[in-house]
């Protein structure tokens, strides 16, 4: 297939996906924020969201100060954030465009639905009058975008072009939502960092209090993760098994081990060359979630960790690139 | 009930007595192959028919048929995109009607082919005086890198769009007159088969009542002409769509067409030149292409040789285009056969190529060159159509009767100026179609665009782009002026 279809395919998927974590973090942000807590600790939640998405100097550029409103209305709403939800939704409306005749028709009539609901949403301010439910739109807008695809399009390049934008994008973004805590709590000093410290010295401890509980239950929710950690390890709420379930399991969709696989055999499917060092970098880092344990990961520091595994994500998505998607002439 | 009555009221009587009706005589009764149509009508409750209407338009957004318009952005500064009206009521063609046109569209553009192979080779028709030497080598759409090249089957035009009108003539009957013959890159084919898809959505039982020809195999037909034109060592040729890109106002069907077909839509930037061949660029490395459906315009195709800086060709395709190492469709330099200076000549050409009497008629032209003609459209302006011989989509034109004095004068200031520059054609009352507008059924001016595909052999799908000036008054269908569409019911006998 055309090298600039598989890249509009591969972005179209991507930002469909960062739409959706999007709204999966400032979900999870707006929930904490329920939860009585000083002002500076609010803040800084909102704080820690913008910087995980290294949005900061952008925010700050056109905002003096930092609320809940305005972050949302940000994230949600701002054309000049390229990460916004209607900038996203935008840019994989655009790449479905672009490629319109190499989608089903159900593919882009979704993506064209959705682009087109956003805009009365967004007039009609609906990420403020009912944020949750606004962001419960657009993860079932990600799902029925994700659905439609894998019920309707032939399996050939294309689709695995489309799965791996999916599987590299949230491998990246899952990444963020765990770390975007240990962001905040870095300054902070809070409980959960520091419970989190006693555990990587093998400090048997239960959760110390209420808000540890609110805080990991929510990060769950936020992956849908709640019920299956309950399945999974039928035990009370555990930072150190919430960090294992979202890095380490395979059998857990949003997790780091379950997109490194999407991504690995997506990549596999469309290689040329079994050999190449795209391939190696995408085996090496899926082998090294497949075979880690989380106490080594905790005992590295989970931010350093995640911080080092969102480099080699990039490194794979610009080597994906250079492969495949815009190749020098 | 949705009375089509209101349609002889007193707005309209000025066209029903000076203008054809596609739907009643003079007298007001329903012609014959609109009377089926015309009895189900009446019986459709206006609450209904623009129930349809809303219906129509909410699908049409949704699967994007929409055309971009230049210039202009969104809150967002995204490019804004524009849904061309689509008109409720089917203009309805009988058998008969058809077959004559199709018979002299035929005619007309084999012709045209035969002009274009001979203005870039021997030349006869200018030899023989038929057509002036000025006319063709004067002429900017005349490309002389097209010289001597030989295309495949002597072909140039393998996608025409002629451009016919309808008004009554001296029987008071209704006279079909090409206005225009469109031989570069003429757009609006999708328009055709999406408005049959809607209008079948809408109205199913309209279809089991009447006997419509059918026109969703254009796709088929358009391929099977394409892979025809292709290099002869090929079996199995590949053939791509060129687009400008996103951004050009026909993309919609630029896609849609590559998609039907099941071909590549590509753009410049996804070609390249080598060994005398053209490749893509794909995942798994070059892949050869044979056969450029383009819609992209001449001047923009190869920077080596056109446009230098153009990036939406492909630098090095006329080297292997003149190699015959690839078909490009329509060939680069057919604009010199549609050029509005040229077409006054077309149905002496018929008669110098094909040795026949003319199936469809020109609207009469009178050409500025010509001294005495000039004196008659200068003396005869304010009831003339004038027309800028370079002019496309209804610029550049003034319409006599409906022009102020003013405008008048200022044209005639530019006709002076550069009289070659202008045609000028008496005004003709376009025929009408009973079309659905806010004050209910009511008549409104039309054209037609059927689409003629020329390859091995020369094949056409029954019917064409109807277009529909939705102002009342209006002889401008362009949809960048407010025109709209309608499905066109070729009836089968």
């Amino acid at each position: 297939m055309l090298s600039r279809t598989a890249d509009h395919l591969f972005w179209m998927s991507r930002y469909t996906e960062r739409a959706e974590n999007t709204a999966r973090m400032l979900d999870v942000n707006l929930e904490m924020a329920l939860l009585p807590q000083t002002s500076q600790a609010a803040t800084a939640a909102w704080q820690g969201l913008l910087t995980i998405s290294e949005l900061d100097s952008l925010y700050k550029h056109t905002h003096t100060n930092i609320s809940a409103k305005q972050v949302i209305a940000f994230m949600v709403a701002d054309h000049n954030n390229p990460s916004s939800i209607a900038s996203c939704l935008r840019a994989a409306r655009d790449n479905a465009r672009a490629v319109r005749g190499a989608l089903t028709t159900e593919i882009w009539e979704t993506q064209n639905q959705t682009w087109l609901e956003l805009q009365q949403m967004l007039k009609a301010k609906a990420y403020e009058i009912d944020p949750g439910k606004f962001f419960e739109w657009v993860k079932f807008r990600s799902h029925l975008s994700r659905g439609v695809a894998i019920g309707t399009m032939l399996q050939d390049e294309a689709y695995n072009f489309v799965r791996m934008g999916t599987f590299l994008e949230r491998a990246d973004n899952t990444a963020r939502l765990i770390d975007v805590k240990f962001h905040s709590d870095k300054d902070q000093g809070s409980m959960t960092s520091h419970y989190m410290r006693k555990q990587a010295r093998g400090v048997q401890a239960a959760p110390s209090n209420a808000t540890d509980f609110y805080y990991w239950s929510a990060i769950l929710r936020s992956v849908s993760a709640f019920e299956i950690y309950r399945k999974v390890y039928r035990d009370v709420i555990k930072p150190e098994r919430v960090a294992e379930l979202l890095l380490l399991r395979a059998d857990m969709p949003r997790s780091l081990h379950a997109s490194l696989n999407g991504i690995y055999v997506n990549l596999q499917a469309v290689a040329p060359d079994a050999a190449s060092e795209t391939m190696r970098h995408a085996g090496k880092l899926r082998a090294e979630l497949a075979y880690g344990d989380i106490g080594e990961l905790l005992s590295m520091g989970l931010h350093a960790y995640l911080t080092n595994f969102l480099d080699r994500i990039n490194d794979l998505g610009s080597r994906i690139s250079r492969d495949f998607l815009l190749p020098a002439a | 009930m949705c009375s089509t009555s209101g349609y002889s009221n007193a707005n309209s009587i000025d066209d029903m007595n000076s203008g054809f009706d596609e739907m009643r005589h003079a007298s007001g009764a329903v012609r014959e192959h609109y009377q089926g149509y015309e009895q189900w009508l009446s019986a459709q409750p206006d609450v209904l028919m623009r129930q349809r209407l809303e219906e129509a338009e909410t699908i049409f957004h949704r699967v994007g048929i929409t055309f971009a318009v230049y210039g202009e952005q969104d809150a967002g500064g995204a490019g804004t995109e524009r849904l061309i009206p689509f008109d409720v009521i089917p203009r309805i063609i009988p058998a008969a009607e058809w077959q004559l046109m199709e018979r002299g569209l035929a005619q007309r553009v084999d012709a045209l082919n035969r002009f274009l192979h001979d203005v870039y080779h021997q030349q006869d028709i200018v030899k023989a005086g038929v057509v002036p030497a000025d006319q063709i080598f004067q002429n900017a759409q005349f490309r002389p890198e097209m010289l001597g090249v030989n295309v495949p089957g002597n072909i140039y035009s393998h996608i025409s769009g002629v451009d016919m009108v309808r008004a009554r003539d001296a029987s008071g009957q209704g006279a079909y007159y090409v206005l225009e013959d469109n031989l570069r890159v003429p757009s609006g084919v999708s328009y055709m088969l999406e408005n049959r898809k809607m209008s079948m959505r809408l109205f199913p039982e309209l279809f089991s009542a009447h006997k419509v020809a059918p026109v969703a195999h254009y796709p088929d037909v358009l391929l099977e002409t394409l892979r025809s034109m292709a290099p002869s060592a090929n079996e199995d040729p590949t053939v791509v769509v060129l687009t400008p890109g996103m951004y050009n106002s026909a993309y919609f069907e630029h896609a849609f067409l590559a998609q039907q077909m099941g071909v590549e839509l590509v753009q410049g930037q996804d070609l390249f030149v080598k060994d005398s061949f053209v490749y893509m660029r794909t995942t798994r490395g070059p892949k050869r292409v044979d056969v450029i459906y383009r819609r992209v315009d001449d001047d923009y195709l190869d920077p080596m040789v056109f446009r230098p800086n153009s990036t939406l060709g492909c630098a090095g395709l006329m080297a292997v285009y003149r190699a015959g190492n690839v078909a490009i469709c329509n060939a680069m330099g057919t604009g010199v056969a549609d050029d509005k200076s040229i077409y006054p000549y077309v149905p002496k050409m018929i008669e110098f190529y094909l040795g026949e009497q003319p199936i469809l008629h020109n609207v009469p032209t009178f050409m500025g060159r010509d001294s005495s003609e000039l004196s008659y459209i200068l003396a005869n302006m304010h009831e003339l159509v004038v027309k800028q011989v370079h002019g496309a989509g209804g610029y550049g034109m003034l319409i006599g009767p409906t022009a102020s004095k003013a405008e008048v004068e200022d044209f005639k200031l530019a006709v002076k100026a550069n009289p070659s520059g202008y045609i000028a054609q008496p005004t003709l009352s376009l025929s009408t179609s009973p079309t659905y507008v806010e004050q209910g059924v009511a008549p409104r001016h039309i054209d037609l665009r059927p689409f003629v595909l020329c390859g091995a052999q020369t094949q056409m799908v029954a019917g064409g782009l109807t277009r529909v000036a939705l102002k009342e008054g209006s002889l401008v269908v362009n949809s960048s002026q407010g025109g709209g569409t309608k499905d066109t019911w070729v009836l089968e006998d």
